[in-house]
């Protein structure tokens, strides 16, 4: 049973995986096979081009397919057979050979006393804390809202924290540490995968997570996270967008969204989409890394956990002034 | 405050040996090096690394025998030098010769070359010096080139010069300065890759957009376009005038560095661009420049008002004011975020008006690769030239690069770009130097047609910050190899949207700029422009290995870096 709902949320995931590559992917077409086709055949006059390109292709370091994959392709680019091509040189002109050997071969470097090499594998530390922020309503309750996130590690590997919950009369909820692996994994996203600790002031429980994190088309920010453990699974979704008033003065939509395959009473959380927490916030960036906004924030249960707060006897939804600042180092 | 001045006095100290370097050159030199071989010319440098105060922000900089930028080097033609470096630091440290043809060994690459300086060591460099012309000296250890260890070199010619006769002679040496480390700066490009951009499209610019491309409908519809590439259409420099401040010769442009001319004379200036991420554009308003050396080559003059200048190139020009006025030297940065400011004056003290910054350029279609002819000739562009290539018999070619995590686009439709002077300069009233300008005044000493070609792609992803070829960083690949003697073009097509002023390490790169081969220039650095591709012949005469890397210094740093080894 519990297979049979966890199933679709890591399908979600994977998706969401290979999603993400394909988008990167899919603004470029070549319009390659037009040159390649009058490249392919053998030349007229190159009788020694098509042995040679054997034996080229075998004493080469090509173990990868690379080397190998449509010569057609690479002779589009280049621009002395065009010329050929268009302007109709005689037909005994040569026709080069197309290789890849020198560039990229994958031999040793040379690094006398190591200044080269890691230069570009520099490892850094860094952290965003997006939402610190305190939520107003007059007469009604007041919270402290934080939601941030931290990683360490190079260009493809990091690791990854992440943490956020609410604060209310003394009581935090909504807590949630994670500590991820994170992978780059195409252009604009990583590919995550970790543990999930429900650190609160409610009952504590642990989930595995995998999801991916990154830049979507048009510069929207997401994550997309699936949990899973012994109670179940569930999933969050994370948006944003930044819409530049000025280049100082940022408006920012964003939204999270948590689902849960079972409900979760001790922690006040009702299953399906089980609650929401958006806002739109308006910050000044000072300077880049620290930056006071004012917001209009709502947070509510959804579905089965409305019916939940309810019966405790609690408002269910808000929407509240808020102000807070945005920091990152 | 005492300390304060002291410094900028040594400063001044500096510049005055820099400003009153006087033309001496070509005075009979040749035939006393027919007769008895001069001794080697020896040298001392001392690298020190102290706080320095620019613009009213201190920052640790580096000297060169207490200046920064360094004392201006003058060799000569078919002398040996032999130069001492003393580290007086607690870091190790190089210095690489700029544009010097020499044995790889001295070429000062630590890790490629040698091991470094060490920290409180001595290095001496000693080679023969087998060309004349301006070049500069720079580290090439870490970023402490990108912090002001750098200074100008002139070769004076052996036989009589092929420039035309100057009265007078003035370095003039362009570089960007923070107070902000390296280290600080990369790191916030790796977090934030717009994070000097403060020129975004906005909300409050869309009007004037709307204006600019005939219609709300078109503006919303082009950033609609970059957004769906997840790319920025005013992303110029990754590093603005919001951080540096343009120097020219170590001078903030507040008052400008000053040399001094008579009215009716002939004034050289040799000009440097040693900034660590900066293009420049360089114009004299009133005076006409006539370009006579690139690279340390000779060039047949070409008479412009304006020329841009990468980061490692270096252009001779010389000018002749008539009038006992001031004329300022205004070197603005790509982006237009800021300018280095000089005067040529004739006497200290008189400045002349600084004009407004030109419009800033914005990205197009063509700069990604996807040149739309029809719209491309509307904007008054320079039709791309037909080049000749002689055909080598062997084409290496790595194919369209990957869209992986190092890369963001591929130029599609890659066009010739030699015609253009590059972005934001294209279609104005001045005339700004193109490369197809250049027309060597001596042939290139070789005459091979290329037996083999080699495409480069320049790659990138801006949003993670990551540079190199082909897809692939630095650290991921192994070195380009050519056989000793051998004759190649590379051709390297850039499929970023930026600029990449590259450097060939030892070697010249002889520009296809559609001069035929008795004219094509010899060049150390050549900037590719933004979804062009371009192409240079390279004789494989210096055996060793020897770097080759875009001289943005941040883009080197995180990738664009290739060794190329000859043997």
């Amino acid at each position: 049973m519990k297979t049979g709902k966890s199933l679709p949320l890591i399908l979600i995931g994977c998706f969401l995986a290979t999603a993400a590559q394909a988008m990167d992917g899919m603004m470029i077409t070549h319009s390659a096979p037009d040159n390649g086709r009058t490249m392919s055949p053998v030349g007229e006059s190159d009788h020694n081009m098509s042995g040679m390109n054997m034996s080229d292709m075998g004493d080469m370091d090509m173990s990868d397919m690379e080397g190998m994959d449509m010569p057609g392709m690479k002779a589009s680019s280049h621009p002395a057979t065009l010329k050929a091509q268009t302007i109709g040189k005689p037909l005994s002109e040569k026709k080069p050979r197309i290789v890849h050997k020198a560039v990229d071969a994958p031999a040793p470097v040379v690094d006398i006393g190591h200044h080269m090499h890691a230069m570009d594998m520099g490892r850094w530390f860094h952290g965003v804390l997006d939402e610190f922020e305190g939520r107003y309503q007059a007469g009604g309750k007041s919270s402290l809202r934080w939601d941030g996130e931290a990683w360490y590690g190079g260009d493809y590997n990091r690791l990854w924290l992440k943490s956020e919950g609410t604060m209310t009369k003394g009581k935090v909820h909504d807590g949630d540490q994670e500590l991820l692996y994170s992978r780059a994994i195409s252009t604009y996203f990583n590919l995550q995968g970790g543990v999930r600790l429900d650190l609160d002031s409610r009952r504590t429980r642990a989930w595995g997570a995998f999801g991916v994190e990154g830049l979507a088309l048009y510069q929207f920010e997401v994550q997309a996270t699936g949990y899973f453990s012994d109670r179940g699974v569930a999933a969050r979704f994370e948006g944003s967008y930044d819409i530049l008033l000025t280049n100082r003065l940022i408006l920012q939509p964003q939204v999270e969204l948590n689902l849960y395959s079972r409900a979760d009473p001790r922690r006040q959380i009702g299953s399906g989409l089980a609650d929401i927490d958006t806002g739109l916030r308006l910050r000044y960036e000072v300077w880049r890394k620290m930056a006071p906004y004012v917001a209009v924030t709502y947070d509510s249960p959804l579905t089965q956990g409305r019916h939940m707060a309810r019966k405790r006897g609690e408002t269910a939804s808000e929407a509240r002034f808020t102000f807070g600042i945005r920091s990152w180092f | 405050m005492s300390h304060h001045s002291m410094l900028r006095r040594q400063f001044l100290a500096g510049l005055g040996a820099a400003g009153s370097f006087v033309a001496l050159s070509g005075t009979g030199r040749a035939e006393l090096s027919m007769t008895k071989p001069l001794p080697p010319l020896e040298m001392d440098l001392h690298i020190t690394r102290r706080k320095v105060r620019i613009a009213g922000h201190s920052g640790e900089g580096y000297c060169i025998n207490g200046q920064m930028p360094g004392p201006v080097l003058r060799w000569q033609e078919g002398r040996e030098v032999r130069i001492h470096v003393h580290n007086h630091m607690d870091e190790p440290t190089s210095l690489h010769w700029h544009g010097i043809r020499l044995s790889s060994d001295q070429d000062g690459v630590p890790g490629l070359s040698f091991a470094g300086i060490p920290a409180g060591g001595k290095f001496t460099y000693s080679f023969p010096v087998l060309q004349s012309g301006t070049y500069w000296y720079h580290s090439h250890m870490g970023h402490q080139e990108s912090a002001g260890l750098y200074g100008a070199l002139v070769v004076e010619p052996m036989g009589p010069s092929l420039l035309p006769k100057a009265d007078r002679d003035h370095m003039i040496l362009l570089s960007d300065w923070s107070d902000v480390s390296a280290e600080q700066i990369v790191d916030n490009l790796k977090m934030q890759d717009d994070y000097y951009n403060f020129r975004q499209r906005s909300l409050a610019s869309l009007p004037e957009e709307s204006r600019r491309a005939g219609g709300l409908g078109a503006a919303l519809k082009s950033r609609l376009q970059w957004s769906h590439m997840r790319m920025s259409a005013t992303d110029i420099s990754d590093v603005s005038g919001v951080l540096y401040t343009y120097l020219m010769n170590g001078e903030a442009p507040s008052a400008g560095w000053s040399g001094l001319f008579q009215p009716g004379e002939q004034v050289c200036l040799h000009i440097i661009n040693a900034a660590a991420m900066t293009l420049f554009d360089v114009r004299i308003p009133g005076l006409e420049m006539q370009v006579v050396e690139a690279d340390g080559n000779p060039v047949v003059p070409v008479p412009v008002d304006e020329f841009r200048i990468g980061p490692g190139e270096t252009y001779v020009v010389m000018v002749k004011p008539q009038k006992a006025q001031p004329y300022t030297i205004f070197a603005q940065s790509e982006d237009r975020t800021g300018y280095a400011r000089g005067t040529l004056t004739p006497r200290y003290g008189l400045l002349g008006d600084v004009p407004p910054m030109d419009p800033r350029p914005v990205r197009g279609m063509v700069d990604m690769g996807m040149a739309m002819p029809m719209k491309g000739s509307m904007k008054g562009m320079a039709m791309p030239p037909v080049i000749q290539r002689t055909p080598a018999d062997e084409i290496d070619d790595p194919g369209p690069p990957p869209l992986n995590v190092e890369n963001q686009n591929v130029a599609a439709s890659p066009i010739e770009r030699v015609s253009s002077p590059g972005d934001g300069l294209e279609g104005i009233s001045r005339r700004v130097l193109a490369y197809s300008d250049l027309v060597a005044l001596r042939p290139p000493p070789d005459q091979r047609p290329p037996s083999r070609e080699i495409i480069l792609h320049l790659t990138g992803n801006m949003e993670r910050y990551i540079w190199g070829f082909n897809g692939r960083k630095y650290s991921e690949s192994g070195p380009i190899h050519l056989a000793r003697g051998e004759r190649v073009r590379f051709t390297i097509i850039n499929d970023t949207m930026m600029e990449h002023p590259l450097h060939l390490h030892g070697l010249w790169s002889e520009l296809e700029n559609g001069a035929d081969d008795q004219h094509r220039p010899l060049k150390h650095t050549v900037i590719s422009q933004p979804g062009s591709r371009m192409s240079v012949l390279v004789t494989a005469d210096a055996p060793g290995t020897w770097a080759y890397h875009c001289h943005l210094m941040y883009h080197m740093q995180t990738g664009m870096f290739r060794e190329v080894v000859i043997s």
